[in-house]
């Protein structure tokens, strides 16, 4: 009898507890992450809100992901013979056409905003985005810094005074795509880590598309015809996966002082400008490198 | 309880209860991308920020003393001391990446301190200044830390391999 209503109790009791580890395994669906062999859960309708970490593929160090700098044919972009020249002028430290870190221009070494586009196309790492009722704010690691894209209707500003981010408007184009028009941008920014260029007439277009619960892409097209020829795809479906709401993302700020600090120990004497380390090439011999005169312990 | 639910046949979550689990967690699931992300083809650190001013073709290892080791944007530098064939001390200043980077490869501001000995692996820079680009160290303990950002190729298709932090 005892046997008996001991299983019983068990019989009740499992269920309950069973239907709980449930509901609390939904609700934790909610804070992002599938189990291994789970399908996400659908797309929520007009939801691109979110802490967003698009891995490595943010990086993008040649330029951007679609479209790097790479030398190959199916990446050379359309430039205008204005485009060509300003291109020219830029001496990117990454890529095929990069120059001693001492001799670069490219204006993020100073701590100067990436601004948009850039902000999609160079160090993009994890971005929270959230939705009022009037807008769409973008937190950006790199740099710690934020834009807002307005959803209330407003048009893009004619003829604006330019900001190093630019003026943004957004809407849903369907369901689960929220698209986002830029205009008014700084000239001093660069496109891309490659040193592409742009003018005030630069025009973006963001698509973020919320893929899944846990999946959202973002489509990057530029357009700027001082500079180009016809537009361009810089990113294409770079894929973010959604973090926990409680994920705290990390600083990841440019500091005059640290970045004159690199300058000074690695940046201008790797590229031959601080005389400070002269001393050893004088005292080794002009054919004889730092690294050639040590006990070399493997190769 | 949490063994019960990991060998259970049912798939069933159990949310983080504390920013311990979700640190844990955390550090789980960059263990094992980082693990998956050396499994597809990987770019070089030195494309990452750019090259021309390294002698990629070559590899030093040496035995050193730390003297300094700087964690900042926008690449840490660690500093360190190595005798040359003749016995003179060479200071030495090898960079790595950023800080973000190099926390997903398991380094991290306490890494270091003056004083550590280690056996470091760099590529020179081509000018034969006492400059370079941290590949690996291998600390006192045995410990080995790689200094190579992986990532895939920009031309593949996108990883969806986050790092998770």
């Amino acid at each position: 009898m005892l046997r008996f209503f001991s299983a019983l109790a068990i019989a009740l009791v499992l269920p309950v507890l069973f239907s709980s580890l449930l509901r609390a395994q939904s609700a934790s669906h909610q804070q992002a992450g599938v189990l291994k062999g789970q399908k996400a859960a659908p797309a929520p309708r007009h939801d691109i809100s979110g802490i967003w970490d698009p891995g490595n593929d943010g990086i993008q160090p040649l330029g951007p992901r679609a479209m790097p700098d790479d030398g190959k044919p199916e990446h050379q972009l359309p430039y205008t013979p204005l485009g060509l020249e300003t291109l020219n002028s830029h001496k990117p430290s990454n890529g095929i056409r990069s120059v001693l870190p001492g001799e670069t221009n490219d204006p993020v070494v100073t701590c100067d905003p990436q601004g948009i586009p850039r902000e999609d196309l160079y160090e993009l790492r994890t971005t929270q985005i959230l939705q009022t009722p009037l807008n769409v704010v973008v937190l950006y690691e790199f740099g710690k810094i934020w834009r807002v894209v307005w959803t209330d209707g407003r048009d893009l500003p004619k003829d604006p005074e330019p900001r190093w981010y630019g003026y943004s408007v957004g809407k849903w184009i369907d369901d689960y795509t929220f698209a986002v028009q830029t205009s008014g941008t700084d000239e001093r920014t660069w496109v891309d880590r490659a040193g592409r260029p742009h003018s005030s007439d630069l025009h973006v277009e963001e698509r973020f598309h919320r893929v899944d619960h846990d999946t959202l892409e973002l489509t990057v097209t530029i357009d700027d015809p001082k500079m180009y020829t016809k537009p361009w795809v810089a990113l294409d479906k770079l894929r973010f996966k959604l973090k926990p709401p409680n994920f705290d993302v990390r600083e990841m700020i440019c500091s005059p002082s640290e970045f004159a600090e690199y300058n000074k120990v690695i940046g201008n004497p790797a590229s031959g400008k601080d005389p400070q380390y002269l001393w050893h090439r004088d005292r080794h011999g002009p054919r004889t490198t730092a690294a050639e005169s040590l006990p070399l312990l493997t190769h | 309880m949490r063994e019960r639910v990991a060998n259970s046949k049912i798939p069933v979550r159990v949310a983080p209860a504390t920013q311990a689990e979700v640190w844990r967690n955390s550090v789980r699931n960059k263990t094992r991308t980082i693990f998956l992300g050396l499994m597809t083809m990987s770019v070089p650190l030195f494309a990452h920020h750019g090259a021309a001013a390294y002698d990629t073709t070559k590899r030093t290892t040496v035995k050193a003393t730390v003297t300094e080791w700087f964690w900042a944007n926008p690449h840490c530098f660690l500093k360190f001391d190595a005798k040359d064939e003749k016995g003179n001390v060479v200071h030495w200043a090898t960079e790595a990446s950023n800080p973000s980077d190099m926390v997903n490869l398991g380094w991290s501001k306490q890494t270091f301190k003056p004083g550590d000995e280690i056996t470091i692996t760099f590529m020179p820079v081509k000018n034969g200044q006492p400059i370079g680009r941290i590949e690996q160290v291998v600390l006192a303990n045995g410990q080995t830390l790689s200094a190579r950002v992986v990532f895939q190729n920009q031309t593949g298709s996108p990883s969806g391999l986050g790092v998770s932090k």
